[in-house]
């Protein structure tokens, strides 16, 4: 197996007295997608707002355990905004923010700091195409992000995710609310991507995962059930039962 | 040109961010300050009402007796029973008025209006609340008050009738934008399912809309009465200046609040009128803050959240 | 089911469902417009009564014979001094305040009694301002009855609406856009900066340019903290446009329109229609500037 990028030791997450996340252990490999499946309130979410801290946010939190990049801990990062600029997250619901499309992928090298126009102009066009979207809009560029279609926009919202080049992209369920020719135009460009940058894929489709991941974790019920590689996950024996009946359909 | 994809991960700020924190704590300090004045009004009009309220101050006197005198030197009284009735009747009148009206104009507003109508009708209203109230004294001291005279033969036309009318006027803005608020917030799935049943837009206000909006209209009546009871120079100019019990509409009386305009500028600070003066200051804003505070609860609940 | 002239025709009850909308619909009517045309009828009235007098030397004279006559200048200027202070105290701090409870606040019992204590104190009767005004600015601090006073009395009294019109306008921008950035590593406050405030500056705006007719017109925060009767102040010149120290008592429209109907005799009626005729136009015109902001800015939405 590839190095572990990201690692989960014994990871609790609780909201006041809801547990979330119940002492996860898992380890995620470098440059490979790493699929998460699992029924509704499994902690799948939580799982992701760890790796990046935006767990922060959340009210009355408590966080236990430790996850590491690279064997650093994220909860002791000097600085939690470079921290963020590493890690690429993609929501379910598309977001375009209320700029022009350029100023939508040129956001974060802004606000890291880079200015020079040149730069910023191959970054964008880059990103745009990394996402499959600059030859839909490199016209198009001053365009409102929000008067993409939805589509368009969740691939805006992967482009604006690669713009502070970061070593890990999330996705978060983000096939949802797009259509079935985009979330395959989507899936391409994952499958592109992964060569240079670790992937966590989140999704309640579990033919996605199948059809993605190289390796997948069964969560359900805040608790990790199994982890393996997807042919394992996906056979006819996997470790748990459970797994073997949601992926098959019979409960979730 | 591409830039290299395997530059080092992450691209980390390049200018110190000195300023932020700055700017962080800059924000900070308006938000705790504003906090502070907030507090610092209640705090304070019961601190210079408080040697009073705890000492020479006869509560029972206070709330049940008809004689406010003040400045008298050999016994001075601070009955302010007239005072509150003066306050309660015009408070009444208006109210009698204005509810049945604003509620009216809500729901035409609401329900039986083109969208054009409505927007010019919701400028007019508020433009109608943007008047101040020295100006509405005016008109029922200048233009009111003849009129009065003339149609009801009374020998003065500042009184409970002038003042009631006026805070009509004054409070309809308030009852008819939060009345229609109510009327909005009532979920579309009502109106469909009553259309759908074949109710004509009366029944369907009466029957359905005004049941479910039951709660924020009568906080929007409380907000109302909360408007009309705080009201100072309107009251001031158009209900006269008689200390009195009225036993009708065509009577003069004197409200809270037009006492403490009238009295504060002629009172020794620190004093004991001054200080009863406080009092009645202090009156005003439990008054107001029931008020405020019911029609809250009314709309949100004990927990917060909505009541429709 | 029969299919003849029945089935769609209005039967009786349908009739009287009918007739009883159409009679609800014409009292509905009527009732907005007893509310409506009298405001019509009364301003007009106003200005009607203080023809004689509006003219551009109304406002630029000061009053003479003891307010029996002259112009309104001195009033107007006051006015205006004191709006604009009371506004560049109240309006930073209100909005800022706005930004830290809205975006930076973290949700508890003391946020909460917060948010209580601002929404309960817009309500708090404008008498009562003027009794703190007096306690804690004239007294306590030592200003005595001046603009310096009245502005701070004013600001106390605009701050609540300030701050709670703030609110709204940052809670109107969707939470989605701040999630989206702190994710791609901008901090809170690069956040509010770029993305927040530039989109909830219309609403913040509307709500500040609102406070300023309220300021403008209010009487009793500044009857006893530095509005009064008289106060001497030169007829032309550049003095004209800076008569009133910080620490000088002055004449403002609103109180002035109170002494002349209730407190003076012999004064000309139109005098008196006049300052109200001028009192109103101003409140109306900012009103009708905040409106046509608003107007514009709902047109304009970015999403």
């Amino acid at each position: 197996m590839e190095a572990a990028h990201i690692v989960f030791h014994n990871v609790t997450v609780s909201y006041g007295s809801t547990i979330a996340l119940d002492a996860i252990s898992l380890e995620i490999p470098k440059h490979q997608i790493f699929g998460i499946i699992g029924p509704a309130s499994s902690g799948k979410t939580t799982l992701l707002k760890c790796i990046n801290r935006t767990i922060d946010f959340v009210p009355n939190v408590r966080v236990t355990g430790q996850v590491t990049i690279d064997g650093e801990d994220v909860f002791r990062v000097k600085n939690v905004c470079d921290l963020r600029r590493r890690i690429g997250m993609v929501f379910p619901l598309p977001v375009g923010l209320p700029l022009s499309v350029y100023d939508n992928v040129a956001y974060a090298p802004r606000m890291a700091g880079v200015h020079d126009r040149d730069e910023l102009d191959a970054l964008v066009e880059t990103c745009l195409r990394q996402a499959a979207l600059w030859d839909e809009v490199k016209d198009r560029l001053r365009l409102l992000g929000t008067r993409l279609s939805g589509g368009q926009q969740q691939r805006l919202t992967i482009a604006r995710a690669l713009s502070h080049r970061p070593e890990i992209l999330c996705l978060n369920r983000f096939s949802i609310a797009v259509d079935p020719v985009t979330t395959m135009k989507i899936e391409d460009v994952l499958v592109e991507l992964k060569r240079s940058i670790t992937i966590v894929v989140v999704t309640n489709l579990v033919q996605q995962a199948h059809r993605l991941a190289d390796r997948v974790a069964f969560l359900n019920r805040s608790r990790v059930i199994e982890v393996g590689p997807t042919e394992a996950i996906f056979s006819e024996h996997p470790a748990s039962q459970m797994t073997f009946d949601y992926v098959r359909g019979h409960f979730g | 040109m591409t830039p290299s994809l395997d530059r080092r991960a992450g691209l980390s700020r390049r200018f110190s961010r000195l300023g932020e924190p700055a700017v962080e704590w800059a924000i900070r300090l308006c938000g705790w300050s504003a906090i502070f004045f907030v507090f610092a009004i209640f705090f304070f009009v019961f601190r210079e009402a408080a040697p009073v309220l705890f000492g020479e101050l006869d509560l029972e006197e206070f709330f049940t007796s008809v004689n406010w005198r003040p400045d008298s030197t050999i016994r001075p009284q601070f009955g302010i029973l007239a005072l509150l009735a003066g306050t309660a009747s015009v408070t009444a009148l208006a109210m009698a008025i204005s509810v049945p009206a604003g509620f009216g104009a809500a729901i035409f507003i609401s329900e039986f209006c083109g969208p054009k109508a409505r927007e010019a009708l919701k400028i007019v209203i508020e433009l109608l609340a943007a008047i101040p109230s020295v100006v509405w004294g005016f008109i029922g001291y200048m233009v009111l008050n003849p009129v009065i005279i003339w149609t009801t033969g009374a020998p003065i036309g500042i009184n409970i009738l002038n003042g009631g009318i006026i805070l009509a006027l004054m409070s309809v803005p308030v009852i008819m934008s939060v009345g229609e608020d109510a009327l909005k917030a009532v979920p579309d799935a009502y109106r469909e399912a009553a259309l759908a049943l074949g109710a004509s837009r009366w029944q369907l206000t009466t029957r359905v809309l005004l049941p479910a909006a039951k709660n924020g209209l009568l906080a929007a009546a409380l907000l109302g009465v909360g408007r009309a009871v705080g009201e100072t120079m309107a009251v001031l100019m158009a209900t006269g200046h008689s200390v009195q019990i009225p036993h009708g509409v065509l009577d003069p009386v004197r409200t809270l609040t037009a006492t403490i305009a009238a009295e504060l500028g002629e009172t020794v600070v620190g004093g004991t009128h001054y200080r009863v003066l406080f009092v009645i200051g202090g009156l005003l804003m439990v008054m107001s803050l029931l008020v405020n505070l019911t029609a809250d609860l009314i709309v949100n609940g004990v927990r917060g959240r909505p009541n429709t | 089911m029969s299919l003849e002239a029945g089935l769609f025709t209005a039967g009786p009850i349908e009739r009287r469902k009918r007739r009883v909308e159409r009679v609800a619909h014409v009292i509905l009517l009527l009732t907005t417009a007893a509310l409506i045309l009298p405001l019509f009828a009364i301003v007009i009235y106003l200005v009607v009564k203080a023809w004689p007098v509006l003219s551009w030397s109304f406002l630029v004279e000061n009053p003479q014979h003891y307010m029996t006559a002259g112009g309104i200048w001195a009033p107007l200027v006051g006015t205006f001094y004191v709006v604009v202070l009371s506004l560049a105290i109240a309006a930073p701090i209100g909005v800022l305040a706005g930004v830290y409870l809205n975006e930076y606040a973290r949700e508890n019992w003391l946020t909460r009694l917060v948010n209580l204590a601002v929404v309960n104190l817009a309500g708090v009767p404008s008498i009562v301002h003027a009794l703190f005004g007096v306690g804690v600015f004239v007294m306590m601090a030592g200003f005595g009855r001046s603009v310096a006073a009245a502005s701070c009395t004013l600001a106390i009294m605009t701050l609540p609406v300030i701050i709670t019109s703030t609110r709204e306008a940052l809670a109107a921008v969707p939470f989605a856009f701040r999630e989206a950035c702190w994710n791609m590593g901008a901090s809170r406050w690069q956040t509010i900066r770029t993305i927040v405030l530039p989109n909830a500056i219309g609403g913040i705006l509307t709500g500040v340019i609102l406070q300023v007719s309220r300021a403008a017109g209010e009487t009793a925060p500044i009857l006893f903290t530095g509005a009064v009767f008289y106060v001497a102040v030169p007829d032309s010149g550049l003095a004209s446009f800076f008569p009133y120290g910080l620490r000088d008592p002055f004449m403002a429209l609103s109180y002035h329109l109170f002494t002349i109907a209730t407190q003076v005799t012999g004064v000309s009626e139109a005098l008196a229609y006049g300052t109200a005729v001028v009192l109103i136009a101003l409140v109306v015109t900012v009103n009708l500037v905040s409106i046509v902001l608003r107007v514009r800015l709902r047109s304009r939405r970015k999403w």
